[in-house]
This record gives C-alpha cells, structure tokens and sequence, in this order.
C-alpha cells in the first residue's frame, strides 16, 4: 500500500503538476502558431519574465497575502499578469510587427524570437541575478499531509498549497478558454483567423484585434504558468530552453492550433516524464517479495538526467506517425 | 583589370582592410600570442559558420541546435585523438563492451529491417506497430547489458579513453559522426514545415549535450579530457607564437578548402538549384526537382561542417569538456556571425565570423569594465549594487547580441556583405 501512495506522490501529482505547466505554455504556443504562423522560441522566457514580474511585485507588498489567507505571489499574479501581457503586445510591437508587415517567411519569425528570448533572458538576469530565488517572501509553503483511511497506508499523500491553487488555476483557465473561443465574438473572430487569416480578414474581422487578444492570453498563460512553477519548486532564470522542447511536443502532440489538444498533450508530456523516470522497482516490490524475484534496484526507464529525451522522442514519433497531432492540428 | 576588380568590390576591400587594422592592433596591445589564438579559434567559428551559411544562405534551413553537432565532432575527435587507455584494454572491460555494442548493432539492424517489411507488402499500419515495439524491446536490452559494463569501467578504469589516432582522422569522423545525426533529423522533419526543424533540431543539441555530459564511460563527463594531441608541433617544441601560428596556417589551409569548394558549389548547377528551391519552392517542385533530397544533402553537409569545426575548436583548446558547450556561445553567436556578415555570401560569412568573434571576445573584459563604472557611481550616491555584479554584466553580453539578432533581421537582413544574385540578360 505504501508503494501505491508513493507512486501517487512520484507519478500522479507531479505529473499533473507538470503537466499543467506544459498545457499553459503550450496553449500560447499553439495559439500564436496557429494565428501568428511560427514558432514561438520566446515563450520560456516569457514564462520567466512573468515569474520575475510577480517576484517583483511580491517583494513590493509582501504584505498582500495575509489579508486573503493565501499566498502573496498568488495574489500578485493577476497584476504580474497585466503587465506582462502589456509587455507582450509592446515585444510585438517593436520586434515581430515590422517583420510581419514586411512579409518575411515564418523561419524569420522565428529567428526574430531567438532574438527576443535572448534580450528578455539578458535583461532579466541583469536585474534579478542568476541565481534562483524564493517567492515565498513573507510567507512560508503550506503542505497537506492526506491520511488514507487504510491501515496498510502508514505513509501520507504529500500535496503542498502551489499544487493545490496550480490545478484550480488551471481549471478555470481551461474552462474560461473554452467559453471565451466558443461563445464570445472576439473568440470566434480568433477560431477563424486561425482556421483562414486571408477569409477572416475579408469578412471583416479585425485581425490587428485578434493578434493582440493571442498575445494577452499568451502573455497571461505564460505568466500564470512561470509563477505557479516556480512556487511550486524554485524560480530559476535559466528555465527557458529546458521547458522550450516539452512544450512544443505538447503543442504538437496536441495538433497545432487546438487549445484542448494543447492541454491534452501537455498532460501526455507530462505524464510520459514522470512515468518515463519513475523508478518501477519500488511499485514491483512487494510482488518482489511474494514470489521471491530478483529485482534489480533501479527500473526506471529512463535515468533522471536523461529526462530531456522524453518530450524529444515524442514529438520525432509523433512527427513519424501522425504529423497533425492528436486533434488533427495543421501541418503548414 | 585590377583596377575594375578594386571598384567593384570596393566595400569588401574596405571591410576586411578594416578588418585586417583590427588584428594588428589587437596583436599589438595585447601580445602576438593572444591575437593568434583568437585568430585560430574565429578561425574554428568560420568553418562553423560556413556550415550554417550553406544550411540558412544558400537553402533557408533553420538550425538551432549548432552546439549538438558541434560537440559531437569535438567528442570524435577526443575519441580517436586522446592516448589509449592501457588499462582499459587490457582488462575484461573491453570484450564486454564489444558484446554489449554487438547487442547494440544487432538491434539496431533488426529495427532498420524492420522498417523494410513494407516492401514485401505488409501493411505500413503493422510496420510501424512492430517497429514501435522492436525500438521498445532493444531499448531496454541494451540499456540492461550496458548499466553494469558502464559502472565497471567508471569504478575501474576511469573512461575507455583514446584511440591514439592523428587528430585530422578524428576531425573527418568527428564530422562524419555530426552529419549522421543531421541525416537522422533531417529525414523526419525536413518534409514538414521548416519550425519543425528548428525545434528538433533544438530538441536533438540539448539531447546530444545531456549524453556527452552523463555518460562518464565514454567521454569522462564533467571530469574533462585534456590534453588533447595536437597534429601540429606543440607549445613545448615551438614556443607559443610559433607553435600557434603554424596551427592557425593549418587552419587556414582547411578553410581555403571549404571556401573553393563551397564557391564551386556555389555556382554550380547545384548550388542554382538550392537558392531556386529556396526563393520558390512550388515552382522548383514544379520544374522537376527533389526538392527535399536537395534539402537534406545540404543540412547533412552543413552539419558536417559544424562537425568539423567544433573538432577542430577543441583539438585547439585541447580540452572536451561538454559542460562547457552552452547555446549562446556555440548556436546563437553563430547565427549573429552568419547573418550580420551575410547569409548565402561565403566572403560575407567570412569577415562575420573573424569580426564577431573579435567583438565578442573583446566584450567581456568590456562589460566588466561597464559595469564596474556604473558600480562606482551607485557607490557614491549610495546604492549598493549586489554581489555577483560581474557576473551579471557577462549576462549584458547575452542582451546584446538578441538586441543584434533583432536589429539586423529588421534593418539590414541581408547582412554586410549582401548575397550577389547572378542576373543574366
């Protein structure tokens, strides 16, 4: 019994832990890619950038927390949120939009985001320093400590308060999304220009519109998922290319251009981490010990650092097998 | 006839007469021995970029995983250069090894077979089914009979060592090596849109600096190789200047190597093909062309390049050290050398390479002294700038050369010495 609740902590939790990260930062991939055109290489940074913008403002009202009774960083997210999506639109402004105008070719575009992961990257290292840092200014990590209810389950099923508020945010985000894409005008304005830019534009919408929306929900997704990241273990300023690779395997796991297949496939990356390093001996133990095996100690499929690897041979298999992705993305 | 050539490359003459003044004053400040060895090693970085410029310049491919093929040929290259380890060899270790990479080839021809069953009319459906399954199967085989072979030989003999071979055989294979990956990644990706390539290629630099960093058995991992064997006369024979100079002429001889041959290339009915595939790629698959053989030739080659030169680079430092292999250094400094000298211009990529390579070294001891100014004034109205000051103003570094990336993709895309298009008639 205590391998199965130690395989809930190791598996379940932090695979839905990191699976929800991946989910939001694939949602803003997969949505500039599909409104945009290209891939964008920044949104680590973006996510890093947000996380340093609530750092920012928790370390100005360390205060705010107490008065709601959760954590300050969670409650300065909103606002970290604003700005960073004001921050978005203004990166767009200044770097894609010209090269955009000038009708380069997506690799440009591309490149032109290197440019910018690269400038956010140096900028907030200049001020925040390389080292990682804390968000927990003024207050401390709560952890729940679940008793199970049978007597065989002497260990606890471990889930701290970021967890917690990390698949709540999620959830609502998820369920926000929808409604917003399928029942409001501007996101059924974005559906189109995602399905045919050329079509949308000359049945009238309002693309400039629809690319600065694509920016704010990218913007506040990414912050979201920085912050509630880096609550949950450490906020490091070196995140960017490490979580670069997942989530674009989400995202093209997923199928390009779908928000629910963004979401399913940074739960199939997330899981397939955590099962993909999971060390199986523990789970086969007690087998082990009633039919007398000779188990080696560590059967983890993949050894931790390694870890790298896995979103990688997702996506060459995904890329191999079915190019569209799960949810029949497009394949431009 | 020498006067008309002077006119018509007038800003070339001008850039690398610019160019030229810069080394010598370099050389003259700060010792002739400093100056070659940044010569050599912007020596290195220009057969890298000359990988990079055939894949984005002549072809439009995006790779961004330059420091994986880079490592890769630097790792060959300890492999076959480094001395033999004696003691590896004649232990039991070796015939274990060779059973286990016996396993390994065995395996990997099963999975290659496999992928052929199509041909004797099975459904691709169940190919790919049994290929899965057979990838899964000598996955775990291999990775069980090489757990116990590894530890020994890390608990025994340290790492398997060298082969004690010249170091140019290391720097063809090492390149070889890097161009076997590319054919892999190529293969997959190169049919589908071009971000593919780029995040796989991404994707696979990281993987290949993950392994070269954790697989202490064969490449001694953070412990470092050093030193490598030099194919020239070393320090100790020569004294430093000579002993570099004579590595940097070395150089020198590769790189007018790959300079004819890619100019060749060039203008040749292939190198035609390529810029048409790239400027229009309906109308090239319209005219007849194998428009993704075409592509694939090229990356394969230009990753053979980047083999080549990280090979070379790290014979030059006599050092492997795959921890030290970072994507701003060893991809994106070489992307800023590519487009700012000018993509699909071998003069152009050429004088990039040799200036940003200058710029960059040269930057450090800069932004330390920036800083170190902006730290006295917040000292004397009073703030206290933060401990590891310097090593944020290395971060500066990191600022900068985005802010160029994007500065020159808008202003100037081209590059300084722009690509000259051929117009007949």
């Amino acid at each position: 019994m205590n391998e199965l609740v130690f395989f809930i902590n190791k598996v379940l939790i932090s695979g839905a832990v990191i699976g929800s990260i991946y989910a939001m930062g694939a949602i803003g991939v997969t949505l500039i890619f599909s409104i945009l055109r290209f891939a964008h290489f920044a949104h680590g940074d973006l996510m890093t950038t947000g996380a340093f913008v609530t750092l920012f403002l928790t370390a100005m009202f360390p205060e705010a927390g107490h008065a709601v009774g959760l954590p300050t960083a969670f409650v300065m997210m909103p606002f970290a949120m604003v700005i960073t999506s004001f921050l978005a639109i203004g990166l767009d402004k200044a770097f894609y939009k010209p090269l955009r105008e000038a009708n380069v070719k997506p690799v440009v575009m591309v490149m032109a985001s290197i440019g910018v992961t690269l400038m956010l990257q140096g900028v907030v290292r200049i001020f925040f320093g390389t080292s990682s840092r804390n968000l927990f200014v003024d207050d401390r990590k709560e952890i729940f400590r679940l008793e199970l209810p049978w007597e065989l389950a002497s260990r606890k099923i471990i889930i701290t308060e970021p967890q917690v508020l990390l698949f709540v945010f999620t959830i609502v985000a998820v369920v926000a999304l929808h409604y917003f894409l399928t029942r409001s005008r501007l996101g059924k304005a974005m559906r189109a220009t995602s399905d045919n830019a050329d079509l949308a534009r000359i049945s009238g919408i309002n693309t400039k519109t629809v690319v600065t929306v694509t920016w704010v929900i990218a913007g506040c997704l990414a912050t979201a998922a920085g912050t509630l990241l880096s609550l949950d273990v450490a906020l490091k300023p070196d995140l960017s290319f490490q979580i670069l690779l997942p989530i674009f395997a989400a995202a093209i796991v997923g199928g390009v251009g779908h928000p629910y297949g963004a979401v399913i496939g940074g739960f199939v990356v997330g899981f397939a981490e955590t099962l993909a390093v999971f060390n199986w001996a523990i789970l086969l133990r007690p087998l082990e010990k009633a039919y007398e095996w000779d188990l080696p100690s560590n059967l983890a499929l993949v050894p931790t650092e390694y870890k790298i690897t896995v979103p990688f041979f997702i996506l060459i298999a995904i890329l191999v097998l079915k190019p569209t992705g799960i949810l029949k993305g497009q394949v431009l | 006839m020498s006067n008309k050539l002077l006119m018509n490359h007038k800003k070339e003459f001008l850039l690398f007469g610019g160019l030229f003044a810069i080394i010598l004053l370099i050389m003259a400040f700060m010792g002739t021995a400093y100056g070659l060895r940044m010569l050599v090693e912007a020596a290195c970085y220009a057969i890298i970029a000359f990988g990079l410029t055939i894949q984005w310049g002549y072809a439009g491919l995006f790779n961004a995983g330059i420091m994986g093929f880079m490592a890769m040929g630097a790792f060959v290259t300890m492999l076959f250069s480094f001395p033999v380890n004696e003691q590896f060899w004649s232990s039991g270790l070796a015939g274990d090894l060779g059973s286990v990479l016996l396993k390994l080839i065995i395996g990997i021809v099963l999975i290659v077979g496999s992928i052929k069953i199509t041909r004797f009319g099975v459904p691709k459906k169940a190919q790919q089914a049994v290929t899965l399954v057979l990838i899964g199967v000598v996955y775990l085989v291999y990775m069980n009979a090489l757990a116990p072979v590894a530890d020994s030989i890390e608990k025994e003999v340290g790492f398997i060592g060298g082969f004690g071979l010249p170091s140019w055989l290391g720097w063809v294979v090492g390149g070889i090596a890097a161009g076997l990956i590319a054919y892999f990644v190529g293969h997959i990706c190169l049919g589908l849109r071009s971000d593919y390539l780029a995040i796989a290629t991404l994707g696979i630099s990281e993987i290949i600096k993950a392994f070269l960093k954790n697989a202490d058995w064969l490449t001694n991992g953070t412990l470092t190789v050093s030193p490598l064997p030099w194919p020239t006369p070393g320090a100790a024979d020569l004294g430093f200047i000579m002993a570099r100079a004579s590595y940097l002429s070395l150089t020198a001889l590769v790189i007018a190597l790959i300079f004819f041959l890619l100019t060749r290339a060039y203008n040749a009915p292939w190198g035609r093909m390529l810029r048409a595939i790239r400027d229009n790629e309906v109308s090239s698959l319209a005219m007849g062309k194998d428009v993704n053989k075409r592509r694939l030739e090229v990356f394969v080659f230009g990753s053979f390049l980047m083999g080549v030169g990280g090979a070379i680079l790290a014979t030059f430092n006599g050092l492997f050290d795959p921890n030290g292999y970072i994507p701003l250094n060893h991809t994106f400094l070489i992307w800023v050398m590519v487009i700012l000298g000018g993509a699909g211009n071998n003069l152009g990529t050429l004088f990039g390479a040799v200036f940003v390579y200058i710029i960059w070294t040269m930057s450090e001891p800069a932004a330390l002294f920036v800083f170190d100014i902006i730290r006295n004034i917040g000292d004397s109205v009073g703030w206290e700038a933060p401990q590891d000051l310097d090593s944020r103003a290395l971060q500066a570094r990191v600022f900068v050369i985005g802010l160029t990336i994007s500065l020159v993709l808008r202003y100037a895309p081209k590059g300084v010495i722009p690509e000259k298009v051929a117009r007949h008639g």
